[in-house]
């Protein structure tokens, strides 16, 4: 191992935990901030929508009249960043109304218990 | 595995559904702050956290529990923990996951 | 072992900046290791100096204050979020040439970075949430 493999600390798995709505809280711009922050220190980046999270991700969005910034186009920027993982609760969505086709970024389905596992999996979990 | 903490009353918020939908079998939950409510018998939930009792430990804050008049009676199982055990508790489960 | 915590909740509005000043005074008294508070979203208010309760209420700033000062913590206000709110330091007031600045003694502006930094090298990161 060189020296500068040694330096390197290994990146850690960090899950975003997302259950707030958009505009009414400021939480989801804030937890995106981070987001974006962590994938540019090189860490390993999950996002996952629960509950009224699932909404962040509704297409159309458009707050010019309430005067604050569009979340979307942040959004659009994970993939730039690197940040892949994008999942929404199943449960979380259906109970909304609301479809994949719906969202303004891909992002997959995750079952509850599959959620259960992803966490345990995690090095650590940051709830937004 | 992971301990949960839990910081709205059930009554007014979905923290306590959410979080028993997703923990898994064998992490445990805190019932902190507004969520102390829960510890209490008798209530709607009652049943529902009985039940998840065979799944997860359960323990709440009891200087909230204290602070809200409602120590002397709490639900059987719940185990009260003072800071110092909230703290042993973050230590003993390998990461904590916050509902709020 | 390593702590961090993230504070998201307004002092004097939300419990949790007093819960997590508790867990915080526990952990250091039971000789683990706090290696950042990072204040987030309206835990930002947690570093107003100039937040003045009633004198026979608790003051979560000072509290935090004299903590930082017994265990040299680092008790970091996010200075994005700061900002915002009107939390800021000489050197940020005066740059944006505001008429005061309000950051205690014992904490300090800076980035978001100190927060994933704090989850990297951190056993345990803790959220406390508003």
């Amino acid at each position: 191992m060189t020296d500068t493999e040694h330096k390197k600390p290994k990146p850690k798995k960090l899950l975003f935990l997302n259950r707030r709505a958009p505009y009414g809280c400021s939480l989801p711009r804030e937890a995106l901030d981070a987001v974006l922050m962590a994938s540019a220190f090189g860490q390993q980046v999950t996002l996952v929508f629960l509950d009224d999270g699932v909404f962040q991700l509704k297409k159309k969005q458009d707050p010019a009249d309430i005067e604050m910034k569009n979340l979307s186009k942040t959004f659009a920027a994970l993939e730039m960043y690197g940040v892949n993982e994008i999942y929404v609760e199943q449960a979380s969505m259906q109970k909304r109304g609301l479809t994949l086709a719906q969202l303004l970024i891909p992002a997959q389905f995750i079952a509850t218990q599959e959620l259960s596992l992803m966490l345990e999996q995690q090095d650590q979990v940051l709830s937004f | 595995m992971i301990l949960h903490t839990i910081n709205r009353s059930p009554f007014g918020s979905s923290c306590l559904q959410s979080c028993l939908d997703v923990a898994a079998a064998g992490s445990a939950i805190i019932l902190i702050e507004d969520a102390v409510y829960a510890a209490l018998p008798n209530t709607q939930y009652t049943d529902q956290i009985a039940a998840a009792l065979g799944k997860h430990k359960f323990y709440a804050l009891d200087p909230d529990l204290k602070a809200r008049g409602i120590h002397e009676a709490t639900l059987d199982g719940i185990e009260s923990v003072d800071y110092d055990g909230f703290v042993a508790l973050c230590t003993e489960f390998s990461k904590v996951v916050s509902w709020y | 072992m390593i702590f961090s915590l993230t504070v998201y909740g307004a002092p004097f509005s939300n419990q949790c900046s007093d819960t997590a000043y508790q867990f915080a005074s526990s952990l250091l008294k039971q000789g683990h290791s706090l290696h950042r508070v990072f204040f987030y979203h309206d835990g930002v208010y947690n570093g107003s100096v100039l937040a003045t309760p009633p004198q026979d209420e608790r003051n979560i700033q000072a509290s935090w204050s004299q903590l930082a000062q017994q265990y040299d913590l680092d008790l970091v206000v996010c200075v994005a979020a700061g900002l915002r709110r009107g939390m800021l330091d000489e050197t940020e007031a005066d740059r944006y040439e505001q008429p005061a600045h309000n950051l205690a003694s014992g904490f300090t502006l800076s980035g978001l970075g100190q927060m994933v930094e704090a989850a990297m090298v951190s056993d345990r990161m803790i959220t406390f949430g508003a």
